[in-house]
């Protein structure tokens, strides 16, 4: 059974379909890659998986629980972290407290001593251990993307939602940050990434959903998104 | 540059908790001044000015961390009236006021439920709008089926009003300071920095705001409840009177946002000088009271509080508040010039608006000064 499924997802804003009756599923330890051109929906599924908003039609379920219909801090607690597409971190706190406040509220129960300890384990493994008391305004933007993934995580999740981590990112920034996306995996956390860095997704995932229009054109491995004729014809123009 | 810092702070975490417990002892002192059957005015003064630091800062543990502006206060203030109308006489003050908590809780959490989903502005109209709402709803039911609009509340007198305004500030911050170092106030800030990313790192966003409302709106309630007392008459637009729910936002943005003491420092000064340019000045006090407004909001942009924090080193910060008590000490000797050609208005009312001028001026003049220090201590960092 895969870890997260979704069936028949729909959201429209007004008469805009931004996702229209999409199927995808992740199963565990995987890395699945989301792209597609810019507004074919991807981080509105995003924002539906997570809960940011209300799906008009479909179902999620994680770890045979339905989530859909939850709101984004229940998801988060069973166990779904996410970043961003446009860095949101706490700018007025530290990195450190930024962390900390992923472990504090990430799961029931957490003791500030525990939740410390996650800080200084994530901060390490993120490697932003050094910047820890720096402000969020006076890091590059390469570290304000690797902390949101830092923030989400400390909730401890099992399946980590990364928009569009390596936006913005020299050459070799990005292969730091597949490097980090590898780890992250190699964690036991299973993950689904929007990217638009071919040479991320082409060389990290194991399986690729393409988008267009709201509605899922393509599905396979690299290789075979790579020769999809569809998915050429999505980023080329027809030929 | 850490040094100075963490010297700042052990010395701050020696100093501040006695310099209030010295504080509180005494305004806690002050009715036993005046033991006789009338009130002095120093006691009068003091409940109004104790009621306006329990409203602003209460304003501020809610609308403070989380950028939601909030103008309900009037509403939970007027709710709290109206329990004292209702049931004052028959019971005693500390009861009024939890009745008059409890009813402003209540309200807080239903409004807060319904509107706390609305963001910014929107939050800020609608909080504005219900205690327009209130004030037409009170005054249909009074009109309509109580026949009697202007209501009486039996006194119970001064010194009891002093005392139990003073028990609900210490509550109230010490609620303020609980909350800031607990986890919730966390959330609070997390809120308001950013809401989206707060919600799905497990911050029921919803849940925490409505609690924060309505946990300050309690006091605002029993606030209300306890001068509702010390007032002749009421009618719903006086007990509903918006400027109530403009004066805690103004005092906290004259004081400070983002410490607790610059709430009690806006609602001091500002409660004494509305009070004293009502009673002395009634002709000049709106546009008085406009102007310093402005001024502060122009010139201070971080409040009293905020400005003095800026002022690096004891030093300098005790040359700004010689120089403000100067600048005062010329508005008071003005008004003796002034009374000796027999147009005085009040001694007080000048100090206080030449102190405020001079600490800007003040604050401003220490600022050009130590600019040119810092760029010089900048190029020698670098270098």
């Amino acid at each position: 059974m895969p870890m997260l499924e979704a069936t028949g997802v729909s959201k429209a804003f007004g008469g805009l379909k931004a996702v229209s009756n999409v199927d995808i599923h992740v199963n565990e330890g995987e890395i699945l890659g989301l792209i597609g051109p810019n507004g074919a929906g991807k981080t509105t599924l995003f924002n539906l998986l997570s809960g940011a908003y209300q799906m008009d039609s479909g179902t999620v379920t994680f770890n045979g629980t339905r989530i859909s219909g939850m709101k984004p801090n229940q998801i988060c607690r069973l166990g779904i972290g996410r970043s961003f597409q446009t860095a949101k971190n706490f700018a007025g706190m530290p990195v450190w407290q930024n962390v900390l406040m992923g472990a504090l509220f990430g799961k029931k129960g957490q003791t500030a001593a525990q939740a410390s300890k996650i800080v200084d384990e994530v901060l390490e493994f993120v490697g932003l251990a050094e910047l820890r008391n720096k402000m969020v305004p006076d890091i590059p933007l390469a570290y304000q993307k690797r902390l949101e993934a830092a923030r989400a995580l400390a909730t401890r999740p099992k399946l980590l939602l990364l928009d569009e981590v390596m936006a913005g990112l020299n050459p070799s920034e990005v292969s730091e940050a597949m490097e980090l996306v590898t780890k992250i995996r190699q964690s036991g956390i299973t993950i689904i990434m929007i990217e638009h860095v071919m040479k991320a997704i082409m060389n990290i995932c194991d399986r690729i959903v393409v988008l267009h229009h709201g509605a899922k054109i393509a599905e396979g491995t690299p290789q075979e998104i790579a020769a999809n004729k569809a998915v050429i014809e999505v980023y080329l123009g027809e030929c | 540059m850490n040094f100075v810092k963490s010297r700042g702070l052990t010395l701050k975490k020696a100093v501040s908790p006695a310099a209030a417990v010295l504080a509180l002892i005494v305004v806690g002192l002050i009715p036993s001044f005046n033991p006789g059957p009338v009130p002095a005015y120093l006691t009068i003064t003091s409940v109004t000015i104790l009621f306006y630091i329990v409203m602003s800062v209460s304003w501020s543990i809610f609308s403070g961390p989380t950028g939601y502006v909030s103008l309900a206060a009037a509403a939970f203030y007027g709710v709290g009236i109206y329990m004292s109308v209702i049931f004052g006489g028959s019971l005693p003050l500390p009861v009024l006021m939890l009745l008059g908590g409890v009813a402003s809780f209540v309200l807080a959490a239903l409004i807060g439920a319904i509107t706390l989903r609305l963001r910014g502005v929107y939050f800020t109209i609608f909080t504005f709008g219900l205690v327009q709402l209130l004030i037409s709803l009170v005054l249909w039911y009074e009109v309509k089926i109580n026949n009697v609009v202007v209501r009486t509340i039996p006194s119970v007198g001064y010194n009891t009003v002093f005392y139990a305004l003073f028990v609900l500030m210490v509550l109230v911050i010490l609620a303020a300071i609980f909350i800031k170092r607990s986890r919730f106030g966390m959330a609070l800030t997390g809120i308001g920095e950013c809401e989206d990313a707060a919600a799905h790192i497990g911050v029921n966003t919803t849940v925490v705001k409505v609690i924060a409302f309505a946990v300050t709106a309690f006091a605002m309630g029993a606030a209300g409840a306890a001068r509702a007392t010390t007032m002749i008459s009421v009618k719903p637009e006086i007990a509903f009177n918006v400027l109530e729910s403009f004066l805690p936002v103004l005092m906290v943005i004259f004081g400070g946002t983002g410490s607790l003491l610059g709430p009690v420092v806006g609602a001091v000064i500002f409660s004494v000088l509305k009070e004293q340019l009502i009673t002395k000045w009634p002709k000049w006090y709106m546009i008085i009271f406009g102007t310093v407004m402005i001024l502060a909001i122009l010139l201070l942009p971080k409040g009293i509080v905020g400005a003095v924090k800026e002022v690096p080193g004891i030093a300098k910060k005790l040359l700004l508040l010689l120089m403000t008590l100067i600048f005062a000490a010329v508005g008071y000797v003005f008004n003796s010039i002034l009374a000796a050609s027999g147009v005085a208005v009040s001694g007080l009312v000048f100090a206080l608006l030449f102190g405020i001028i001079g600490f800007i001026i003040s604050v401003h003049l220490l600022k050009h000064l130590m600019k040119k220090a810092w760029k010089g201590a900048k190029i020698d960092a670098n270098a």
